[in-house]
């Protein structure tokens, strides 16, 4: 089976993906009006918390962090498969990528937004949060340079705008396409703006392929980077439980792990919602599958290596922490984890599975929702069980009003992408025209050589 | 003018080590506590409560964790059997270690928790903004966080009590961290009397509160570098001293006798406050 019908007209391409921009299913108001709903709940938690102070999200003395910042890196990893798969896989040539990286790259950008609403739900005083800025001033005051927060900041602030940047430059055709095929009216001008004065020249499209290119290019070594610098907020503490050398390469492999299964799971969504059953095929949900489970395995092997290397550690509190871990309070959340991360996965080794939407829809939200309690499960246990006996607090439950924020951010990113692809073309026009055109070519030319029925899956 | 601070001065700003770097002249504020003195009784909490303006923050906030003690009695009960009227219990005064080499201080993203010369982990309250990492990483867990408005909580300080707040401390307000200071408006003050009668600070100038209220004396405050202060004899004889790591002890027949120590050496933040291990058999 192939991954995109060859025949497609370009002009059918053009038809399909504009009309997600005007005509989406039924569903896509409920899922929007749902989202809002629950944006609403998070911003009523987060209005009484913000005047009352951080003690209602029962925040106490070894507790200081919490859901926020398990969320936070949550929020971050997912942003990271967005550009797995439009930069590194554009530079491997992976063509089935096409039909949706667009989506995948604007998940990155919505995802670091709501990471970065975390910070502002978690600092205790947020109106100063510009002290972290490295401004000039009279005072010669500075942040912190040594501290992995800072570096956080920035890295992710990088992260942010390169990612707002690649999506933009990424989409400059596509918006001329809407331009030029879209009724007048406010989008139109929109569009207009955006579209620089695109008009398709030859000169256009070296130059853009120029930018797209170098900005791929510094792109990747961002990503890596950027989940690197969250894991040293752990990694370079002294606590037990986090002070692992481990863990950079752990998180980044949790970030790939959670971004898959978001994209599977939106995959699913939009290819109902705005009717993309044409460019959202099965055989490239088999390979984002495929992928998927590689690279849970990669997380599982670095998550054994990271118990591993505890076990046989000396440091007595880091292993009294992972069997507390285990045993205590928070094993259910543990055993969890370890299942949803690791067990659930294989559902996606079975070949009658990969492309079987309701069970891969489930198997991608148990997936996301093991690697939020990764995330919990790094960040909670450590105050629970830390270096100082007298401390310990194994009972300590975050309240409601840090439920109602996590929950309300996940209705804040998908009104976000929500809105986004109602307004812009959630499909990459140009580059599935691309991909068809290609494929067609080497289809011509395998038929011309008489080797068509050895290669059926359509090379590139 | 201020940006080659970034980039030509900022070597000065980091944080050495403690002891071979740089070493703390005339002053380096310590602290040696005694637990075969100590009898648990708080006197030395509640002054530190009235000298530093802390909020009282009523039962159920105190049950959530969320008091606001800078010093702490640690109760351990005696686990040999007996039930509660005939346990026994030890107690561990705890507040913040003032550690040489601070895991809170490297963390804290806008450089609100610092080194000061006299060898004290100061606190900028209108530096902070909230992020509570310094307490993420703090070993000891001595440090506190402003959860809520307290001046403006009722009952924090009834009216009846508001005479009783030290003018010399300021008030802290929402979402920022404190801690121990080691009473530094105290010996503040005594560093700058001495200076203008063109001395330094003698031994016994300066007391902190909780030192003040001990009824029984366990705990000693002064100049770690003065060789006539108590503090710096009573480390010496224990034969601690602040670049070490470990330390041994052997209470046996014939051993060294040395029962001082600081609070998880091992994990080398250099603090500055010393224990000395409780020797008496009874429980109580």
């Amino acid at each position: 089976m192939k991954d995109i019908r060859e025949d497609i007209a370009w002009a059918q391409i053009n038809k399909d993906v504009l009309k997600s921009l005007e005509n989406p299913r039924k569903l896509y108001w409920v899922i929007l009006f749902v989202a809002i709903a629950m944006v609403g709940v998070a911003a009523g938690c987060e209005i009484y918390q913000y005047n009352t102070g951080l003690g209602v999200g029962n925040f106490d003395n070894p507790h200081v962090w919490g859901l926020y910042i398990a969320s936070f890196i949550f929020w971050i990893g997912m942003s990271h498969s967005g550009t797995l798969l439009s930069a590194i896989l554009h530079l491997m040539h992976a063509d089935w990528r096409k039909p949706i990286y667009r989506f995948a790259e604007a998940m990155t950008t919505f995802s670091l937004m709501t990471a970065g609403l975390f910070v502002a739900v978690h600092l205790g005083r947020v109106w100063q949060v510009y002290f972290a800025i490295p401004y000039p001033n009279m005072r010669q005051v500075w942040p912190n340079f040594q501290s992995p927060l800072l570096w956080d900041a920035m890295a992710i602030f990088t992260y942010l705008s390169s990612s707002i940047l690649f999506l933009y430059v990424g989409m400059i055709p596509d918006l001329a396409i809407c331009r030029d095929n879209m009724n007048p009216g406010w989008r139109r001008k929109l569009y207009t703006a955006l579209a620089l004065g695109w008009e398709g020249t030859d000169r256009q499209w070296r130059n853009f392929r120029m930018t797209y290119l170098t900005i791929a290019c510094f792109l990747i070594p961002l990503a890596v980077s950027v989940h690197s610098i969250v894991a040293s907020d752990f990694a370079m503490s002294q606590q037990p439980g986090w002070h692992i050398t481990s863990f950079p390469p752990y998180f980044v492999a949790g970030a790939l792990y959670s971004g898959c299964a978001a994209i599977i799971t939106l995959f699913v969504i939009l290819r109902y919602v705005f009717k993309f059953e044409e460019y959202m095929t099965l055989p490239i949900l088999k390979k984002i599958v495929r992928l998927t489970f590689a690279i849970s395995m990669v997380w599982t092997y670095l998550n054994l290596v990271e118990y591993a290397t505890v076990w046989y550690g000396h440091d007595m509190a880091a292993k009294h922490l992972l069997i507390e871990k285990a045993t205590g309070t928070y094993a259910p959340f543990w055993w969890m984890m370890n299942f949803c991360g690791s067990v659930v996965p294989f559902i996606m080794f079975f070949k009658r599975f990969q492309t079987n939407i309701p069970v891969l829809f489930s198997v991608s939200l148990l997936l996301n929702l093991g690697m939020w309690l990764e995330r919990w499960m790094i960040v909670a246990p450590t105050f629970a069980d830390g270096y100082y006996p007298w401390t310990w607090d194994h009972d300590q439950w975050p309240s409601l009003v840090q439920w109602g924020i996590v929950f309300g951010s996940f209705g804040w990113f998908t009104m976000l992408f929500m809105i986004f692809c109602k307004i812009f073309p959630s499909v990459s026009m140009y580059e599935v025209k691309e991909m068809v055109y290609h494929r067609s070519q080497a289809t011509k030319k395998l038929e011309a050589t008489g080797k068509f029925a050895a290669a059926g899956k359509g090379a590139h | 003018m201020s940006i080659s601070t970034l980039f030509e001065n900022y070597s000065e700003f980091r944080h050495f080590h403690p002891v071979d770097d740089m070493p703390h002249n005339p002053y380096k504020w310590a602290m040696a506590i005694d637990l075969d003195a100590c009898s648990g009784c708080n006197a030395c909490s509640v002054a530190c409560y009235a000298e530093n303006n802390l909020p009282v923050v009523g039962r159920e906030k105190f049950a959530h964790g969320q008091a606001m003690h800078w010093m702490r009695i640690e109760r351990y009960w005696d686990e040999d059997g007996r039930d509660f009227p005939d346990q026994g219990a030890r107690y561990l005064p705890m507040m913040c270690q003032q550690c040489e080499a601070a895991p809170c201080e490297t963390v804290c993203p806008v450089g609100a928790t610092n080194h000061t010369p006299d060898g004290v982990n100061s606190q900028i309250y209108n530096r902070c903004i909230g992020s509570r990492y310094c307490s993420a990483n703090c070993p000891y867990k001595v440090r506190y966080f402003n959860w809520y408005d307290y001046p403006t909580t009722d009952n924090v300080w009834p009216a009846e009590m508001n005479m009783q707040l030290n003018p010399d401390v300021t008030v802290r307000g929402k979402g920022v961290m404190e801690k121990c200071t080691f009473c530094i408006q105290r010996f503040k003050v005594a560093e700058n009397d001495a200076k203008t009668q063109g001395r330094l600070v003698r031994d016994g100038d300066v007391q902190t509160a909780c030192q003040q209220a001990c009824p029984t004396n366990a705990i000693t405050f002064g100049n770690l570098v003065d060789p006539e202060s108590r503090v710096h004899k009573q480390w010496q004889a224990q034969q601690v001293d602040l670049a070490k790591d470990a330390q041994v002890k052997d209470q046996e027949e014939g051993g060294n006798g040395l029962r001082g120590y600081r609070i998880y050496e091992q994990l080398r933040p250099y603090p500055s406050v010393m224990y000395m291990e409780r020797v008496r058999e009874s429980a109580i």
